[in-house]
């Protein structure tokens, strides 16, 4: 079994000897959490309230309008969606609109780096490329997906990648997203006071709202960042707060969007910034990234990664970071109490984003790299306030390999001249794979900050499950050495040991950061599209699990991928098992309306031991044989 | 394991390319950008660029942008730790594998290095067309590619053995350390060639290119495909071309390099040494990558990994027997005794009757056996063959009969030619050592009577006699037969009869294609006539022949029926709507690509020529047979040109509706040989006896001016009839 590294150990007490509570406390002050909320029975959205619901059958059953329990959950969750939704769709709008501005010319901190991404996806939009410059086809490429986020009546042109199955039944189910953001207004509409009672038709708007999300959002940001910062390809880095350097000046970008990240590093590598460095003592600069963020320059640019969502304070506490650049989302407000007893500077750049105790130097495209400089130059002039004394840098780094993609499979598995998915589809029909789970989300100290993920992915690639990941759960994974090649060798089940072998990757596949779970969609309807395996996403041997969820992102996550047609599971439940007949709709009923339904479980044998039962069941369903091999057994 | 397969097919590329480009360099030296360079009789360039890239390579500049492609193919080889993802690294390197041995094979051509002494070197078109329809009539279930070198020459002869047993094609060649299974094989006195399925191709790994851009040449000729559709011709190949390749020996990087070329075209490699499998399938259709240590089992085992379909038949005689000893040649001074030929009278005769009468498998000698005669002399012979059946009809007999050749020659040490009283056969001193015995002809024709036509016949009864007196009583019994069918075919028309057959045995290599077969004109592999078609449908009632009921007539003289017209759409994939049957011009039948004949407009001269893929000079179209066919095959229709069977030209229905027999103007002189007594009869038929002798040929005309020129001064009709276009 996994345990929290000596590394992690060693800075926590570091803290607690310089009396700095960091998540972990935080966390524990916390708990008992509140009841009410835990079961999504409280309701703050009107001034009748707010109303709870009393799960025990003895004080209230309905608030003061009359919603009871299932309105209640049903309205929360929905909420939590639009959020969600709402989250990784501004970050879609914002790359969308720097593809603009690059093609209108107002930014030349950005180039196109993947033309022939650039094309494709202007073909899709219905836009030829032929005769058009890079420049002017950028230009109508990013106008066009910003029309996606308002369209009104439509739908977005990304669906049609969906399956066909897929596209009829929300077409019947009335939940194809008319756009991107209109979904998401619907949905903060309808669950106003006194508007959507039914909690089966606002959780098929939720539905919509989050179709709109990964479909449209999350998939614009993948695309649009794939074709300004490039295509990514299969490539080797290091993770874990090691990667921080005891002699060179140490910056962490933290956050989501590559806007900044991807400058950041360009910013770091200029001539003039290594001389003022090398000025200031320091041996080099090293920028390590954060969360999503170092997602998104892991998967392109192959640069360290310092950690996932939970590591964030951890890494101010090594005493060895001039820096920490933030944009947005997943940013504890807490970080500005670590950094007061450390030299780090902790800078603020998105002006959706500020935080008190924080500088805000706020970022724009059009002088986006000046900033940059601006920014990495104060990081550098920090360097000689740090505290060689102070300075603890854990040991522990691990190698990964990352920058796999739904499109560049198909090379992988088939080189330039017979490109396909047919090896992976033919993988799963002769039962060397079982299947193919996607293990995303974020970490939780409510579970074991990051290691369930661990535990889980083991446990599944034992029994020849294929694992695609993203985000901070990708992260936890590759710190433990999940996603190196020789990882295969180690812990997978034979047939997928095989597969890896033959293909040359790890058992444990990095797709990127949370939008790039799109691209678990797309890798999907690939694997429909290649046959065989089923007409629909629902008929495939596949699920889902974001077992340390936390964030509202994640949520919508989860149920694009249900109402996509997947079984996902979650650690702790979503805050709806307060209402029995929500519960049971999320678990059971959904299931035979759109393919896919929710599971809850937070240990992770058990969770493992629900996809492999859906696997095998959708399997059988597909009359296909059973595994090849059976599960192996790990020496502990 | 396959990181280990990986690198040394990314080293063994490097290898192929560095060694094309230094051989393309010192050409563009010393020949000039500018020199010529082809492979003999190939519309198709290099078949490789041809077909992957698009490229029509006929200058050594030309090459450049191949190489280029080539070289850009070139990835890192896999890391010891850490290593990236390798398969379609591995997969392009054998791409650039494939493009640079076939650089390397037409460079040594440019310098007359090719073909290698006793190899048969580049595979010319002609024979890809003759292959192909026994590659889909299931004669030849497979093809092999042997690298290398057995451990002993009693391996290699019998490795090629148990290939010829089931009818696979085996090319031969490469090395292991300078020795060649081809040696093996000329010490062992294993005679080679196309006849006998065992092709020698040249004895390094670089030539093994010939059979892989053989393959690739049935995806543009069969399957229709474009040039450059790189992905269609690749899956073309690994779907309907029942290849593999078997290493005999240590590989090296180069023979892993061209394996992955290979996989690339879905072609799976077996090895008798102990090598890293790579068994989960994808890019062929099963494993990729397999080793089988123990000789007896590895052609079985080639067999199954490339998912070959092999119908075999045992048959109780003391010869090997497959189709690969069909074109067996057994000369006089091996021979042991003959019969018929100019030496002795000899007939085969196939009867229809009552089931009542005849016992199944009873085999009657009527006169001396084997045993009793003379080393060196001939016989005369009659094998009678009676057959019963409930569905057996008379119209089956010759169809019958006429697979006597084809059964006998079959056999090892056995030589059939001939039909009817016009048959000649030998029996090799070898098979005579081995045991053969007359009996055994009459052992064959039941077991494979009952193997191919057990849908029809309940009983055959044979009976093989050898004494003169016998012959001769038999003789006019025979004679009769032979001419009241002659007659019955002479006299079937499209008109008396309302049921055409189509024939789809070719769907499986060109898919979109079908044949109309008629009483009036055959299939166009002259394979099978209207009557062939019927026997098999009712031998096999699902099965690639069924009947299309004319329907209502649409146009009667450019032969077009409603019931044809649907027929075809629904079994073309909806790719064709009309045929025309009787013309050229307008809405031609299809070809798959197994033509006998092409016949193709000539404008200048208002009429056609014809010309039979045998024949390999340039026509007066300005184009060879082989780059005419370009333009014919795989389902497409091309007014102007067409492919067909032989004997269509001497049918009545020949191109009828753009003016018939008058309107041909140009043949090969063999051909025309051939056919001359039919084609004589027709231009009799026709009214014009001078006719035939006005149709020019290779002698009289190749270049239209010139052709024109005979065509006036003999006064062809064709000059005067109303314009084709």
């Amino acid at each position: 079994m996994s345990k929290e590294s000596k590394g992690t150990t060693d800075l926590k007490k570091i803290a607690a000897d310089c009396g700095i509570d960091m998540v972990w406390e935080r966390y524990a002050d916390q708990t008992p959490h509140c009841g009410f909320g835990q079961l999504g029975l409280c309701c703050k959205n009107c001034n009748l309230g707010p109303c709870r619901i009393d799960p025990f059958g003895e004080g209230a059953s309905v608030g003061t309008c009359g919603a009871d329990a299932d309105v209640i959950s049903a309205t929360n969750l929905a909420r939590h969606v639009a959020a969600g939704s709402a989250c990784h769709s501004d970050h879609g709008r914002e790359i969308a609109r720097t593809l603009l501005l690059y093609g209108e010319g107002k930014t030349d901190s950005y180039e196109v780096r993947s033309e022939e991404k650039l094309k494709t996806i202007a073909q899709e939009l219905g836009i030829d490329p032929s005769g058009k410059d890079l420049k002017e086809l950028a230009r109508l490429v990013g106008k066009a997906m910003l029309d996606e986020f308002s369209k009104q009546y439509d739908g977005l042109t990304f669906l049609n990648r969906a399956p066909k199955k897929q596209q009829e039944n929300w077409n019947k189910l009335n939940i194809t997203p008319q756009g991107i953001d209109r979904p998401i207004v619907e949905t903060m509409a309808r669950t106003n006071m006194g508007v959507d009672s039914d909690y089966k038709n606002i959780i098929m708007g939720a539905m919509k709202a989050a179709l709109a999300d990964g479909w449209g959002g999350s998939m614009i940001a993948t695309e649009a960042s794939d074709i300004l910062f490039g295509s990514p390809k299969a490539l080797r880095a290091k993770v874990n707060l090691g990667v921080i350097k005891e002699d060179e000046v140490n910056i962490i970008i933290h956050g989501h969007v590559p806007l900044l990240s991807d400058v950041i590093v360009t910013a770091s590598q200029d001539n003039e910034m290594l001389k003022l460095a090398k000025e200031k003592g320091a041996n080099g600069i090293t920028v390590a990234g954060i969360c999503c963020s170092a997602n998104e320059i892991l998967m392109r640019r192959g640069i360290p990664v310092a950690g996932n969502f939970l590591q964030q304070e951890l890494a101010i506490t090594t005493g060895a970071v001039e820096a920490m650049v933030v944009d947005l989302q997943c940013i504890m407000p807490g970080l500005t109490k670590v950094a007061s007893c450390f030299h780090t500077k902790l800078i603020s750049t998105h002006p959706k984003a500020k935080f008190p105790g924080m500088e805000h130097i706020e970022f724009g495209e059009e002088r986006a790299l000046d900033i940059a400089k601006e920014i990495v130059k104060k990081a550098i002039e920090n360097y000689t306030r740090r505290d060689k004394k102070r300075v603890n840098i854990p040991k522990e780094s691990m190698d990964l390999v990352a920058g796999f993609t739904a499109e560049n499979i198909f090379y992988y598995l088939g080189g330039k001249y017979r490109a396909t998915y047919r090896p992976l589809n033919d993988a799963i029909i002769s039962g060397r794979i079982r299947g193919v789970v996607g293990i995303v989300g974020c970490d939780n100290p409510k579970l074991q900050s990051g290691i369930t993920h661990v535990e889980l992915v083991k446990e599944l690639i034992r029994n020849d499950v294929l694992v695609v990941q993203t985000g901070c759960a990708a992260l936890a994974c590759a710190k433990d050495g999940l996603l190196v090649p020789e990882a295969a060798q180690k812990y997978a089940g034979n047939g997928l040991k095989e597969i890896c072998e033959t293909v040359g990757i790890p058992p444990v596949l990095h797709l990127g950061s949370c939008v790039d779970n799109s691209r678990i969609l797309i890798a999907c309807s690939n694997m429909v599209k290649e046959g065989g395996i089923g007409n629909g996403i629902d008929e495939l041997p596949v699920a889902g699990a974001a077992i340390e969820w936390m964030s509202e992102k994640a949520v919508a996550i989860g149920l694009y991928f249900v109402a996509s047609g997947a079984l996902v599971v979650f650690g702790s439940p979503l805050p709806v098992t307060g209402s029995a007949n929500v519960a049971k709709y999320l678990t059971g009923g959904l299931e035979s309306i759109v393919g896919g339904k929710w599971a809850f479980e937070t240990n992770a044998q058990k969770a493992a031991r629900i996809i492999i039962r859906h696997i095998d069941k959708k399997r059988n369903l597909l009359n296909l044989k059973p595994a090849m091999y059976k599960a192996r057994v790990l020496k502990v | 394991m396959s990181k280990i397969v990986a690198g040394a097919a990314i080293r063994g590329a490097k290898k192929i390319i560095g060694e094309a480009q230094k051989l393309y360099d010192q050409a563009l030296k010393e020949k000039g950008k500018d020199a010529a360079v082809e492979f003999p009789e190939t519309a198709f360039f290099l078949p490789m660029a041809y077909a992957l890239l698009g490229l029509e390579v006929k200058t050594l500049g030309d090459i450049e942008p191949v190489l280029n492609e080539a070289k850009s193919l070139i990835k890192e080889e896999p890391s010891n730790k850490l290593w990236l993802p390798y398969l379609g690294n591995a997969l392009d390197g054998g791409m650039a594998a494939l493009l640079g041995e076939e650089i390397i094979m037409a460079l040594r051509y440019l310098y007359g290095k090719e073909p290698q002494e006793d190899c048969n070197g580049f595979f010319t078109d002609t024979i890809m067309r003759t292959l192909g329809i026994q590659l889909v009539d299931g004669r030849m279930p497979g093809v092999a590619a042997i690298l290398g070198a057995a451990p002993d020459n009693k391996t290699a002869v019998e490795i090629v053995r148990e290939f010829q047993k089931r009818n696979i094609l085996a090319f031969v060649g490469s090395n292991v350390n300078g020795r060649s299974i081809i040696d093996q094989l000329k010490e062992e006195k294993v005679e080679m060639g196309w006849d006998t399925y065992i092709v020698p191709y040249g004895r390094d790994t670089f030539s093994a290119i010939y059979p892989l851009n053989w393959a690739i040449r049935g995806a543009l000729t069969f399957g229709g495909h474009k040039k450059g559709e790189a992905l269609k011709c690749l899956k073309y190949c690994q779907e309907r071309v029942f290849a593999f390749g078997l290493v005999l020996g240590e590989l090296d990087d180069v023979k892993y390099a061209t394996g992955a070329g290979a996989i690339n075209m879905g072609f799976p490699i077996i090895a008798d040494t102990d090598i890293p499998e790579i068994r989960p399938s994808g890019i062929c259709t099963y494993e990729h990558l397999v080793k089988e240590l123990d000789h007896k089992r590895i052609v079985q085992r080639c067999i199954e990994v490339r998912g070959v379909k092999v119908k075999i038949s045992e048959i109780p005689i003391p010869v090997a027997y497959s189709a690969a000893f069909e074109g067996e040649r057994i000369r006089r001074e091996q021979t042991y005794v003959q019969f018929g030929g100019k030496f002795s009278k000899a007939l085969e005769y196939v009867k229809g009757v009552d089931g009542k009468g005849i016992e199944d498998g009873k085999i009657e000698i009527i006169g001396p056996e084997i045993d009793e005669m003379k080393e060196g002399a001939a016989y005369p012979l009659a094998i009678y063959v009676e057959v019963s059946g409930r569905k057996m009809q008379q119209d089956f007999e010759p169809i019958l009969e006429r697979q006597m050749h084809n059964f006998l020659n079959e056999a090892m040490g056995v030589f059939h030619m001939g039909q009817r009283n016009s048959c000649w056969i030998r029996i090799s001193k070898d098979a005579h050592k081995k045991g053969f015995k007359m009996k055994h002809f009459g052992v064959i024709m039941h077991a494979r009577l009952h193997d191919a036509f057990g849908k029809i016949i309940d009983k055959a009864q044979i009976k093989i006699y050898t004494k003169q007196e016998d012959i001769e009583k038999l003789m006019p019994e025979a004679e009769k037969a032979y001419n009241a069918r002659d007659e019955r075919l002479a006299g079937m028309t499209d008109e008396s009869i309302d049921t055409f057959y189509s024939c789809t045995l070719c769907q499986s290599f060109a898919p979109n294609h079908l044949c109309v077969v008629k009483p009036e004109r055959l299939g166009l592999c002259g394979a099978y006539s209207w009557l062939d078609a019927k026997a098999c449908y009712e031998l096999n009632p699902a099965g690639p022949n069924q009947p299309i009921t004319k329907g209502k007539v649409i146009d009667a003289v450019k032969g077009e029926w409603e019931g044809v017209n649907k027929f075809i759409y629904d079994k073309s994939n909806k790719t064709l709507e009309r045929f025309h049957g009787y013309s050229i011009m307008s809405n031609p039948e299809t070809s798959c690509g197994c033509f006998e004949c092409i016949i193709a407009i000539l404008p200048e001269a208002n009429g056609f020529m014809i010309v039979n893929r045998e024949y390999s000079g340039f026509t007066p179209a300005g184009m060879k047979f082989s780059t005419l066919a370009g333009s014919v095959g795989g389902g497409a229709q091309t007014p102007g040109f067409m492919g067909v069977g032989k004997l269509y030209v001497t049918s009545k229905k020949f191109i009828s509706a753009d003016g018939g027999l008058k309107r041909l103007v140009w043949m090969p002189k063999d051909l025309k040989d051939s056919l001359a007594v039919r084609l004589k009869k027709r231009c009799e038929e026709d009214g014009m006896p001078e006719l035939f002798d006005k149709i020019a040929d290779e002698t009289k005309a190749v270049e239209p001016e010139q052709l024109i020129e005979y065509l006036t001064k003999v006064d062809h009709p064709a000059l005067k009839m109303p314009p084709l276009m």
